[in-house]
């Protein structure tokens, strides 16, 4: 296949998945210009590994290569901001009813009105560490499935979720605290 | 044996996420159904959510970017009429404010999934699940640029009119952009081995395709939901028709889409009606 058939394959393939991938940068470096730089690399890198690329969720295997790209950019660029804060590595959900539980103290509809603020919820993800903060994107705002996430973070399933349920509290105290 | 907080507590998370499985769903909505504060916990971590998905801002991609993008790929421009050149998708609706009209569907949402003992997502049979193959199939190669829509067009007015003639059996369209579910178009579709209708829906930057013609059964009836290769499917007979709904798009939505799209259709005129359907051989 020519290099140009295989360019156009690649760009309809991507071309439904870049605001995805545009938000997920966004999300990860918490900055445009980063944001754009990260997606041009991470582009050009997915074009150079289309060849791998079998078929299937498009989208699931384009937000891999920019998570990863993310990644090895800020590593390059913000050291210390990619290393994880809290230890989840066996993934159990040992210490997430100690977590959880405190919830049903809090008040459901009182939050989400002290925290229907655009600016707020944007201003208290982007306090989250940042293994919070991309599963929450993942989740809230690409709507993927546990499945999907555990392929693009690289994490096992369980670990999936027990990390979105620290993210979730965690979020919540966030909010909480900005009153 | 009873489920206790302790161990119905960490299962909320996929619960809620729709994520859990049939059988700890089952024991998990026992649960809930006598216990008010695991309810609660549930409504706070629902309510979170909605307050996410509803306000954090969704950052697109600016168009100076995209053609950035376009431009580093070693792609020979002919000028902008080249038909095989992608283009970026007609201006597609993704403001999350959107759901703020919408709001009033989470109650219902929210009132299904509590519901006790009532599991709306019964499976297909088998005669039905590899139709259901087939659908995800043609779902998927809808997807492709340029083969979504034969007619685009958000009005019903102008979609229902350009299928009159192509098929053997009248199509009724609805609009369900108040709902948050606005029509994209449709286009002539080939499934079961007949010529079918195939009408596409939007739901944020989520494609639903629904599929319908005539049914060969008397009975009308909500015939099960499905997830298909991770596609979610919706199957349903009315009015002497079959219909399908296919999307990526979450379980719970798309539920709520297939009852709005039934409700529409139960209460549309009865000259919307099909006329006898003829043999199928
Ligand atoms: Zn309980």
């Amino acid at each position: 296949m020519s290099d140009e058939l295989t360019a156009r394959r690649f760009s309809a393939m991507a071309e439904p998945h870049l605001d995805a991938a545009y938000n997920l940068a966004r999300w990860l470096t918490r900055n445009p210009h980063d944001a754009d730089d990260v997606v041009q690399e991470a582009y050009l890198r997915a074009f150079r590994f289309f060849d791998g690329f079998r078929g299937g969720d498009g989208r699931a295997w384009l937000l891999t290569i920019v998570r990863n790209t993310c990644y090895t950019w800020m590593k390059e660029n913000r050291r210390g901001e990619t290393q994880l804060e809290y230890d989840e590595a066996d993934g159990s959900l040992q210490g997430e009813e100690a977590a959880e539980l405190p919830l049903h103290n809090a008040d459901p509809q009182s939050l989400l009105l002290r925290a229907a603020d655009g600016e707020r919820i944007e201003a208290a993800l982007k306090r989250l560490p940042i293994e919070f903060r991309e599963i929450l994107v993942l989740r809230e705002l690409e709507e993927m499935s546990y499945k999907d996430i555990a392929v693009i973070a690289d994490l096992p399933i369980g670990t999936v979720m027990s990390r979105l349920s620290r993210a979730r509290t965690q979020l919540r105290r966030i909010l909480e605290k900005m009153e | 044996m009873m489920m206790h907080c302790k161990t119905a507590r960490p299962l909320l998370t996929a619960y809620g996420d729709s994520e859990l499985d049939l059988p700890l769903t089952v024991a998990l909505e026992a649960h809930l159904s006598e216990c008010p504060d695991c309810t609660q916990a549930l409504q706070a971590q629902r309510s979170l959510s909605r307050t996410v998905r509803g306000h954090a801002p969704y950052f697109r991609m600016q168009d100076d970017l995209r053609a950035r993008l376009q431009a580093s790929l070693p792609i020979e421009v002919r000028g902008a009429n080249n038909p095989a050149l992608p283009t970026a998708p007609a201006a597609t609706p993704r403001t999350r404010r959107n759901q703020e009209m919408t709001r009033w569907l989470m109650p219902l949402a929210a009132a299904l999934v509590l519901g006790v003992g009532v599991n709306q997502f019964t499976a297909l049979n088998g005669a039905d699940d590899s139709l259901a193959d087939e659908l995800v199939a043609s779902h998927i190669r809808s997807l492709q640029v340029g083969h979504l829509d034969d007619v685009a067009s958000t009005d019903q007015h102008t979609v229902k009119p350009w299928f009159a003639g192509k098929l053997d059996y009248t199509l009724p369209v609805h609009d369900l952009a108040t709902a948050g579910f606005p029509l994209s178009g449709g286009r002539l579709d080939y499934v079961d081995k007949r010529d079918v209708a195939a009408l596409d829906y939007r739901r944020r930057q989520h494609v639903i395709n629904v599929f319908v013609w005539p049914s060969q059964h008397e009975s009308d009836g909500k015939l099960g939901a499905q997830i298909c290769d991770t596609y979610n499917v919706e199957h349903w007979r009315m009015n002497g028709l079959e219909w399908w709904a296919v999307s990526d798009l979450n379980r719970t939505e798309l539920h709520d889409f297939a009852e709005l799209l039934q409700k529409a259709e139960y209460t549309a005129p009865v000259n919307a009606k099909p006329p006898t359907a003829p043999p199928i051989s």
